[in-house]
């Protein structure tokens, strides 16, 4: 409640609201920037020249005849495969989010009913999985899966990034189901229900938000990963993001860096638009561990 | 719950990160045990009119056979741990025992691969975590303060460069920052000097990481935040303001108090993913002059000739120990608590 005893200077305000924007420029500007250069010539958005460029289209004029030029979207799409990068994406994070969630909800609703010390020490050991850089897994996969001959295939990327992703979501989805009353559980268990009725019928319906957080977070990991999609997938299966770094590794070819301006808007602008939309879950997520747990 | 219950729901789980996250920590353990095969050398005799030479070639079909029958390379002990791209025991000595000075010592023992590697990963951790940590504060102090109409755009704004992969995120910023980009070209400008550049110089390249670091990171450290300030109560606050404590007085003797336990948590997370700082190398292009221990792994990995595993599985387990260092202060501490809890 406020009952105005909190009184801000104008210059306290004035401050505030500077700092607010000059922030907001800071995180927001480059984002803006790579957008509207996207729809420019090579030459412009890195001239050599001058940087003005950029704003003016000198050369996107010359080359194309106007002002803007979606040239390098077309070819990135078509040329470069960037269809095929995108399908793939697709793909990967549809099996990791549903996988993830099965597979989190069952074992984050056992971890949050168990009064046991084991389920304690699952957490503890959930967390120092969590701690595991990326790289050193992938260097412990690479091996085995060259021996098995499952290298290269979506199938094994989506399984690793799947066991990747479960500590988080198993923590997450812990503080969530500790917030359900264990009042419900029990009821329904006197009723007759076994436990898995009771996880089917009872709790997963009340517990949506947290499903998709946790979804919503699965997701942000298969679609941004690079580290395990880089180094697990041949070059005909990589997804985005290893895509737009193959971009830029052939320097000779002048079209490329621009493929890669224009991959990188393809590739965030859904992320931005997911975000716009589920926002007030993304931070509950975050949040959820920090507060409640 | 009973035993067998929670056995079945927590199997799957379960069974996905112990052969996806358990067995790889071992199979990395074995496999920096090993190192790449020797290429077998033979000697071939070419006589000519003019007389016989003997000239040492490389075998190619024995060395394939024995790579093929010992896929995982020759026994090698600690050596690969011990060889002068890991922890250079020999170097080392042999710098103790030539180098003057202490600093002439220091600088040679950090230009060997895996210590530069290590001081940039520290330095990196260093200055990003508690930068972070307090422009993460500073902006949840300030969008606490804004109306309430606004600030759903103002967070979304504020959120960008944490939700975008840090490759991405890297690139987007080096974009700008290239001599060729926006704000590279005007600092030109501004200092006069053409040649200027981030890949100029080491320490400028660092300066560029450990910024985007902050950039990328902060968002996250704000979101918590900002969560914790909504719980602050303010009954407090207000007999605060009542004695007449300042702004100040209220925020370090009332609000932090209260959020110190989140201030942890986000510590303790950025500073795991700080430790992992890669993607950043590559967004940048530079790995002429910073280099962090998860490079070091992925350019063992994608070695052009023969991949380097047993290499890259040595420097993946020094970096687990790493990790565990900067982990044990936690674990040891929720250990008591439990006990104690018990």
């Amino acid at each position: 409640m406020d009952y105005g005893l909190d009184k801000k200077t104008t210059s306290l305000k004035t401050f505030n609201t500077i700092f607010i924007i000059v922030w907001l420029l800071i995180a927001c500007f480059p984002f803006i920037w790579t957008f509207w250069g996207s729809f420019k010539v090579r030459a412009d958005f890195f001239s050599r020249s001058d940087w003005w460029y950029a704003i003016s289209a000198f050369n996107t004029l010359i080359e194309t005849g106007g002002k803007f030029t979606t040239n390098a979207y077309s070819q990135a799409w078509t040329e470069g495969e960037f269809w095929k990068a995108s399908k793939n994406t697709v793909i990967v994070t549809i099996f990791v989010v549903s996988i993830s969630l099965f597979l989190g909800t069952l074992g984050a609703y056992a971890l949050s009913r168990s009064t046991r010390n084991y389920a304690f020490w699952l957490l503890i050991l959930a967390l120092i999985f969590r701690a595991m850089p990326h790289i050193t897994l992938v260097s412990g996969y690479l091996f085995p899966f060259f021996e098995l001959q499952i290298w290269g295939i979506l199938p094994t990327t989506i399984v690793v990034l799947v066991a990747i992703n479960q500590p988080f979501t198993l923590w997450l989805l812990y503080s969530f189901f500790k917030t359900v009353p264990r009042e419900l559980d029990e009821s329904a268990l006197i009723d007759g229900c076994s436990y898995f009725q009771t996880f089917r019928h009872i709790i997963m319906p009340v517990m949506w938000p947290g499903v998709i957080t946790a979804g919503l977070f699965s997701l942000m990991l298969a679609y941004n990963d690079f580290t395990v999609t880089a180094l697990l997938l041949n070059q005909e299966n990589h997804t985005m993001v290893p895509k737009i770094q193959s971009y830029l590794g052939t320097n000779q070819h002048e079209g490329n860096l621009m493929w890669a301006v224009s991959s990188v808007v393809s590739a965030t602008a859904p992320l931005f638009i997911l975000v716009m939309f589920f926002q007030r879950q993304i931070i509950s997520g975050l949040t959820a561990g920090a507060i409640k747990g | 719950m009973p035993n067998k219950t929670f056995f079945w729901f927590f199997l799957p789980t379960g069974l996905a990160m112990i052969l996806f996250i358990g067995l790889p920590i071992i199979s990395t353990g074995i496999q920096s045990f090993y190192a790449q095969h020797d290429q077998i050398v033979k000697e071939v005799k070419k006589c000519d009119p003019f007389g016989c030479t003997v000239s040492i070639v490389v075998d190619n079909e024995e060395t394939s056979k024995i790579r093929e029958a010992k896929p995982l390379g020759k026994f090698n002990g600690f050596g690969t741990y011990t060889d002068r791209n890991h922890l250079a025991v020999e170097e080392i000595k042999k710098f103790w025992n030539e180098t003057e000075s202490f600093g002439a010592f220091i600088d040679q023992v950090t230009n060997l691969p895996f210590y530069k590697a290590l001081i940039f990963t520290l330095t990196y951790c260093l200055f990003v975590t508690p930068n972070v940590l307090l422009l993460g504060f500073i902006i949840a102090l300030s969008l606490n303060a804004v109306a309430r109409k606004i600030r759903g755009p103002l967070i979304f704004g504020t959120i960008l460069p944490m939700i975008v992969t840090p490759l991405v995120g890297s690139l987007v910023l080096f974009w700008m920052i290239d001599s060729q980009g926006i704000i590279g070209a005007n600092i030109q400008n501004l200092m006069n000097d053409p040649y200027l550049s981030l890949k100029s110089s080491k320490t400028l390249t660092w300066i560029t990481i450990i910024i985007y670091g902050i950039w990328h990171h902060s968002p996250f450290a704000f979101v918590v935040f900002y969560a914790a300030l909504q719980t602050v109560p303010q009954e407090p606050i207000e007999a605060a303001i009542i004695d007449g404590a300042s702004r100040l007085q209220r925020i370090k003797h009332i609000v932090l108090p209260h959020i110190y336990p989140v201030v942890t948590f986000v510590a303790l997370i950025s500073l795991m993913d700080n430790f992992r700082v890669f993607e950043p190398i590559i967004g940048f292009s530079a790995e002429g002059s910073a280099q962090s221990l998860s490079w070091l792994i992925y350019d063992n990995l994608v070695n052009e000739e023969v991949i380097l595993f047993g290499s890259a599985a040595a420097t993946s387990i020094m970096t687990i120990v790493g990790i565990a260092i900067l982990l044990a202060p936690v674990l040891i501490r929720t250990w008591k608590e439990f006990r104690i809890a018990r």
